[in-house]
């Protein structure tokens, strides 16, 4: 996954709390066998709706989502991380997370920013009175900016260095690829493989 | 002097890669990873937009199993979701160098035969799959546990995956003689130790089946009970290997052969727990109170031997148990106290990774031969592999099914799970040798009541909830 250290881009205020998966993305959408292209069940239901924000310009361009608090509650579903991001958001920030959500987002590369609801309230205003507006994400500092307004959102020390580094779940273990191979050396030789017995 | 250590302990202790530090998890490699189509399409394509390859095809297989027709498997599949989903696993596997036995391949099957049946599943391993019933080839004192879709793409490129440890139970099953009563399987044990412990009593464990009960079963009466070890919430389920063990892989495709064999051999005998060695949690089970066993109700937990009556939930103390019994029943269509024995089955399945295998199919065969199915009753007789399938045929199995007027059908995960067209109709009652009677789990509406191969065929001939002993 790519390393993540400021992003900029247009802000979308949502103001709803309480966004569960099944929200973000309705299960009809699983079926997939795809890894990506679930851009268009991200909010499926809500977007059905002509003035839901996403259908507005300019938030439908936005990279930035800006949610009341307990986001990405509910069932564990990757694919609402791959969902937002398919769509284009890079950076969530909200006054509270769902658990498992906040882990998908560190395993898929979606920056789950926790800050005070207050600093939310703020730059709804902000967002909302001057559309289009641009957040600047700044993972380095742990810091959100947008014009004149600037605060602090938490994220642990160790998401951040993954999402720094650019790393997954799957990126982390091959950082010790070498352990694997000097491993697979020592495997008794009588061990099955699957390659079809003469 | 080493500290004695449970089976489980040793299998995991000789897989790591990398201790954790701290509370990161241990790195485990993996042995052998098993393939099929629903669970590995984003996998492999994460693989394939992070340009990673498969790190070890060499010990990866795949099949198409849990959504294949069972009948006309010449024609292409007809619903479209799920033949999208075996082209693009026969499709990965070519780009990723996985060898696949498709459809109507000799060695096409459910995985979790298909493992066994080749001899890839052997004493002392890690066996993955994205599928929860992988906890089968524990028979074989193999640790083997169900996996996540980002969990197969992780095995796929690292063959490794990062685990915290878990906690060790001993299931101990023993009778008099080491028997159980006539009429009493495999089956019957796994569905009263799970009724037992609950659905959720093996949450956080890997579950080691002992006792002289346990001895004395067959491999595949073996697997049968490893298999259901999910249904009670465990991680894994395990069986020290012994003789009957090794007596099952000498000769197949993938055993060890001739040096290779010896070493193995001086190997798989270490594979025992010490004495000495403490688990979390011990569960004794009477192997002589043991009766032919059926589910009632709509977790695998909620079962009763079949000489008693439909529970009342009145009796229920546990406020949660009564609640969730009283909905069982009403989706159930039962009443609390009639006997499970006048039970009204439309549809009987044998088959299923729990009880698809030659011994399952002799047993239903056996109580069948020169009888008839009741009137108005169904019957699905669904090989759990293509091999298994054919040694039925050479042993004219097949004819006592049709002869029966059961159907005779080809290899898959079929009416277990409903994800192919063999589906019970919304209000349709099944007596089923598989694995989960979950609301819906065998087509919208349907009713499932979990049964040993001997009460499927014995239930198939007088049309209620039976035992072979009811026959004349």
């Amino acid at each position: 996954m790519d390393a993540f250290s400021t992003h900029t881009g247009i802000g979308v205020p949502l103001r709803r709390s309480n966004v569960d998966t099944d929200q973000i993305i309705p299960a009809v959408y699983l079926k997939r066998v795809t890894r990506t292209g679930f851009d268009d069940g991200l909010f499926a239901a809500w977007r059905q709706h002509p003035d839901f924000i996403l259908n507005t310009e300019p938030f439908s361009k936005g990279s930035v989502l800006v949610a009341g608090p307990d986001f990405g509650t509910g069932s564990s579903r990757e694919h609402a991380v791959w969902a937002l991001m398919d769509y284009g958001f890079r950076v969530v920030i909200s006054a509270r997370f769902g658990d498992i959500f906040r882990g998908n987002s560190a395993k898929g590369g979606l920056v789950a920013a926790q800050c005070e609801q207050h600093d939310v309230e703020l730059l709804w205003k902000l967002l909302e009175n001057e559309p289009g507006t641009e957040v600047t994400v700044d993972l380095q500092e742990r810091t959100v900016q947008a014009k004149d307004l600037t605060f602090a959102f938490q994220i642990d020390d160790y998401t951040r260095w993954r999402l720094l580094e650019g790393l997954d779940d799957i990126g982390l273990t091959l950082r010790h690829e070498g352990d694997i191979t000097t491993f697979e050396a020592s495997r008794p030789a009588w061990l099955p493989v699957t390659t079809p017995a003469g | 002097m080493t500290k004695a250590r449970t089976l489980a302990e040793k299998v995991w202790d000789r897989h790591v890669v990398r201790k954790g530090e701290g509370q990161e998890p241990d790195l485990l490699y993996i042995d052998l990873h098993l393939v099929h189509e629903v669970t590995s399409p984003q996998a492999f394509d994460g693989l394939r937009l992070a340009g990673r390859p498969v790190r070890r095809p060499d010990l990866t297989i795949a099949t198409e199993d849990h959504n294949v027709p069972t009948k006309d498997v010449e024609l292409p599949i007809a619903d479209p979701v799920s033949r999208t989903q075996v082209e693009t696993l026969r499709r990965n596997c070519a780009e990723f160098g996985v060898d696949l036995y498709p459809m109507n391949h000799a060695e096409q099957g459910i995985v979790h035969i298909i493992g066994p049946q080749l001899g890839l599943t052997q004493p002392g391993m890690t066996v993955v799959c994205g599928d929860s019933h992988t906890s089968t080839h524990g028979a074989f004192g193999a640790m083997a546990f169900g996996i996540g879709t980002s969990e197969v793409e992780h095995v796929l490129a690292t063959q490794t995956l990062p685990l915290k440890p878990f906690k060790t139970m001993a299931i101990n099953v023993n009778s008099a003689d080491g028997t159980l009563r006539p009429g009493v399987t495999s089956k019957d044990v796994v569905l009263a130790i799970i009724a037992r412990i609950g659905t959720g009593g093996g949450q956080g464990y890997v579950l080691e089946y002992r006792g002289n009960v346990i001895e004395n079963l067959s491999m595949e009466a073996r697997m049968t009970i490893c298999n259901m070890s999910i249904e009670a919430g465990a991680r894994a389920g395990m069986i020290a290997p012994d003789q009957v063990t090794y007596d099952f892989i000498d000769g197949r495709d993938h055993a060890p052969k001739g040096e290779a064999w010896d070493a193995a051999l001086a190997d798989w005998a270490t594979l025992r727990t010490d004495e000495g060695a403490t688990f979390d949690a011990e569960v004794d089970i009477d192997g002589d109170a043991l009766t032919p066993f059926v589910t009632w109700g709509t977790n695998p937990g909620q079962g009763l031997p079949l000489g008693e009556n439909v529970p009342d939930p009145a009796a229920i103390v546990d406020e949660n148990e009564r609640v969730a019994a009283e909905r069982a029943i009403d989706y159930m269509g039962l009443e609390a106290g009639m006997p499970l024995r006048d039970v009204r089955v439309d549809t009987v399945f044998v088959g299923s990774c729990t009880n698809g295998r030659i011994e399952d199919l002799r047993a239903a065969a056996s109580v069948l031969d020169g009888r008839t199915l009741a009137k108005g009753v169904r019957m699905l007789v669904v090989p759990g592999s293509m091999r298994v399938r054919f040694q039925a045929e050479d042993e004219g199995l097949d004819k006592v099914f049709t002869a029966a007027g059961a159907e005779w059908r080809s290899a898959g995960c079929s009416m277990c799970l409903g994800m192919n067209p063999d589906q019970l109709e919304p209000g349709e009652r099944s007596a089923s040798t598989s694995n989960r009677n979950f609301e819906g789990r065998q087509g919208k509406g349907g009713r499932t009541h979990l049964v040993s191969p001997l009460v499927a065929a014995a239930t198939a001939v007088r049309g209620t909830l039976s035992s072979p002993e009811d026959l004349d």
